[in-house]
């Protein structure tokens, strides 16, 4: 969906107000410690109060109750210490310094119990108040749920507001507060101009103007009082009842009696002004009796109670709530019967085209496209911005940098780039994973760096971005970079490579994702950043994913991972082999070429094939999975390319492109090498969809063959 | 052509979240981190409402108030005041300096973007 989720952005601003208020602790102890040395410096004791005073405002901002609570004991002490009722002395500064460390952690969620800590803190502070001041209030009032509303009925007010001549001195626009009150309901507003003086006597900035209004609302009093919430003070606000929305027998009042319940006329007045007749209203207002705009606005009000009658008569139109909450399994639920629907619509644009029936071709034509459509608005009710999960890293850089002495800014770009939830997040452990990686052996420390002329601040990015049906996250440092020489020589020392073989650059550096790199947990600036990275791999794996490694000595490195947008869908190579049928993910797929009968007898057993110039290896499908049957003459290779190199899979017959909905296989071939699900084609034959990361890494055990 | 709201707070986390509410709901803002700085965007700057907090280094808000009031621009520029306390005497006070309008915290999003349309000319 367009809108983001309110709830993480809330979480992200409580993630930015963990940071602030680590900072305002630090502030804080700086203080008091100062304030230690010098007990009476004015200056101190504000700045004390003030970061206090922010922990407690903002803390109850983002829902961090506790906090609120205990900052509010200590601000409160403050305050009487900035008024001079309470001295410094050193049992302060240490209680407060108490104070301080509990609410760290409270903000780490570390502290297993502050409560008891804090209750004690809390007294002894009340003590010293007490010696000064009265007991502070208990706590802030920390915004407490209305309750729910009574079933509301429409009712009609008599809302008029009489504003002092200084209304307009501070902003306030007035026509504003009747638009507000009206979107409450239906209703009227009517000026009173009269007292409006001629423009020689006019100050401009004055206000003259009296307003009445009726409205029908199924609000009660209090919330027609909201509105004029900030005026009350600069004018006189009447809201009286002019029909409670029950007594549906009355009849319709009469003008006259409006205006004699209005207060506009007495009584005898309106007797009077009956026995002459005509028209009441113009009656009333030639003979100045009242002004033309009362006689207006009780009209207003004969005409809006009028209305609300007939609305409820009719049954009015209630409000209807503008988002749903819906629990995560019923969204797979859908997404699973969309996909059913999908393979379903399929099959019917087949059996549609094998008939010679435009009408069946037009209504299959018609479903495909409504499928595409729900297909597509379904697979965005699970999308969710990445936003969320960055904001995690900004404290996770923060705390490696004090950990590790060192200045590291992270930069975050494309927070709002929208991925799937559950491709979210699977992700956070491996980006933490890298982080922690880039910081700590990627960027060096401020005085290597400044040797090596770059900036003492190191800088980590992360990125997100969306590339078609991929979205590419990127973690660069500006870092010490890889060293390739040093990779060459473990990988030799490990066996994952053989000691003569020439690797480029790229493949190099694939090697740290291999398992056997990550055993060593040395210092030097490679091994370091092998830890674990085959973890990492294996999960962006697992999302169908894929990491490439850039690095420049002495310059950085830069981790590029590209994840699909969804994983319940994904665009598919369809191809034959024997009787079977395969999908290959279309995002892996470079190319495809033929590769002749004479072609392969010239290779002589090595299976590989000339690819523009480069021989890129392949390996038979068939025989992977022991399909029957003779290979053609001429065979079709996809050319897929995944971790910075290219394999290809021999195929006897490509199909073209499919939209494949991915099945997950039962728990007996959950195992099973090469396998990364099934999908069901539009003739009802299963497909099986092959893992290329993980039959590549089958097929060529330790490392790429050497060339 | 949206309209143009000025944020002061000193807090980041508040800031943000102000700044964000207002920006989801088309408004254009700009952000100050005092009194002071706040008062050099508004000369600087055509700002149709100002949200303040009150307790901020350098310049308070409702010095902040005082100061706009003072400015020929912003004389009747609609000013919300963000306040902790919920007693009366910070509100008088901010009434009394000139302010349209306050706000208690903590608030939701909600209610901040309600208040925002009530002052809005």
């Amino acid at each position: 969906m367009s809108t983001p989720d309110p709830t993480s952005a809330m979480e992200q601003f409580a993630a930015t107000f963990r940071e602030e208020a680590a900072d305002l602790l630090t502030d804080v102890e700086t203080t008091l410690l100062a304030l230690e040395t010098s007990p009476d410096d004015p200056d101190l004791i504000a700045r004390a109060f003030r970061a206090l005073h922010t922990i407690k405002g903002s803390s109850a901002m983002f829902g961090f109750t506790d906090i609120t609570t205990f900052a509010h004991a200590l601000e409160t002490t403050f305050d009487e210490v900035r008024k001079g009722n309470i001295a410094v002395t050193p049992a302060l500064v240490s209680l407060a310094l108490q104070g301080k460390d509990l609410i760290r952690s409270m903000l780490d969620g570390s502290g297993a119990d502050t409560k008891e800590a804090c209750a004690e803190v809390i007294h002894a502070l009340r003590e010293m108040d007490v010696a000064a001041q009265p007991p502070a209030p208990a706590a802030p009032r920390v915004s407490a749920p209305r309750p729910p509303d009574p079933p509301a009925v429409a009712k009609t007010y008599r809302v008029a507001f009489q504003p002092q001549a200084d209304l307009l001195k501070d902003g306030t626009n007035p026509l504003g507060l009747w638009t507000e009150l009206l979107e409450l309901g239906s209703g009227e507003v009517v000026a009173t101009t009269d007292q409006i003086p001629p423009l020689h006597d006019l100050v401009p900035d004055a206000c003259y103007v009296a307003w009445d209004a009726v409205l029908t609302t199924q609000k009660d009093e209090a919330a027609l009082r909201d509105v004029f919430l900030f005026v009350e003070d600069r004018g006189a606000l009447t809201i009286t009842l002019a029909d409670d929305g029950e007594s549906d027998t009355e009849d319709d009042k009469k003008l006259g009696q409006i205006l004699i319940e209005r207060g506009s006329i007495r009584p005898e007045q309106l007797q009077a002004a009956l026995a002459a007749q005509p028209r009441l209203g113009t009656i009333l207002t030639v003979g100045g009796t009242v002004a033309p705009d009362q006689v207006a606005a009780a009209l207003a009000e004969q005409r809006v109670t009028r209305q609300a009658r007939a609305e409820r008569a009719a049954g009015a139109p209630v409000d209807a709530a503008a988002s749903v909450r819906v629990a995560a399994d019923k969204l797979d639920d859908l997404v699973d019967l969309v996909g059913e629907l999908v393979i379903a619509q399929s099959r019917l644009t087949q059996v549609a085209a094998s008939r010679d029936d435009l009408e069946l071709v037009a209504i299959a034509e018609d479903v495909e496209r409504l499928t595409a459509d729900l297909r597509d608005n379904t697979l965005n009710l699970r999308m969710v911005p990445i936003g969320s999960t960055f904001n995690r890293f900004k404290r996770l850089v923060r705390d490696l940098s004090t950990e590790l002495g060192k200045q590291i800014d992270l930069v975050t770009d494309g927070a709002e780039t929208e991925l799937d939830k559950t491709v979210i997040e699977r992700l956070g452990d491996p980006l933490v994973h890298i982080i922690r990686n880039s910081c700590d052996h990627g960027i060096e420390s401020p005085a290597d760096r400044e040797a090596s002329g770059k900036p003492p601040t190191g800088t980590v990015r992360l990125a997100a971005y969306q590339s078609g049906p991929n979205v590419i996250i990127e973690i660069h440092d500006d870092g010490a970079g890889l060293d390739v020489e040093a990779i060459r020589e473990k990988a030799i020392a490990r066996g994952l490579m053989a000691a003569d073989a020439s690797l480029s650059e790229g493949e190099l550096f694939q090697l740290v994702f291999l398992a056997g790199f990550s055993t060593a947990k040395s210092v030097s600036v490679v091994s370091g950043r092998g830890v674990g990275m085959d973890v990492v791999k294996r999960s962006i794996d697992a999302l169908r994913g894929t990491v490439e490694l850039k690095s420049k000595r002495g310059a950085g490195t830069t981790l590029r991972i590209k994840l699909p947008l969804t994983l319940a869908i994904i665009d598919g190579l369809l191809v034959s082999v024997g009787t079977g049928r395969y999908v290959l993910p279309m995002s892996l797929v470079e190319e495809c070429v033929e590769i002749s009968r004479a072609q392969v007898e010239e290779a002589r057993g090595a299976h590989l094939v000339p690819v523009r110039g480069e021989l890129v290896p392949y390996m038979r499908l068939r025989e992977w999975f022991h399909e029957e049957g003779e290979q053609p003459l001429v065979e079709q290779i996809a050319i897929a390319s995944t971790e910075g190199r290219r394999f290809g899979f021999a195929v006897d017959d490509v199909i073209g492109q499919h939209q494949t909905v991915i099945k997950t296989m039962g728990r007996m071939y959950g195992d099973t090498e090469g396998l990364a699900g099934a999908t069901i084609l539009g003739d009802g034959t299963v497909a099986l969809i092959v893992d290329v990361a993980g039959v590549i890494r089958n097929a060529i055990p330790a490392g790429p063959p050497p060339s | 052509m949206s309209r143009t709201i000025l944020v002061v707070d000193d807090s980041l986390s508040m800031r943000q979240m102000v700044s964000h509410t207002l920006e989801q709901a088309g408004y254009a803002v700009k952000a100050a981190v005092n009194g002071r700085e706040g008062l050099e965007v508004a000369q600087a700057n055509a700002v149709d409402l100002v949200v303040t907090d009150v307790n901020m280094p350098e310049m308070d808000g409702i010095a902040l108030v005082r100061a706009l009031r003072a400015e020929p621009n912003h004389r009747y520029t609609p000013i919300l005041v963000l306040t902790t306390e919920s007693t009366d005497t910070k509100k008088a006070e901010g009434k009394a300096a000139g302010a349209t309008g306050w706000l208690v915290k903590p608030f939701s999003p909600d209610q901040l973007l309600k208040v925002v349309t009530k002052v809005l000319p």
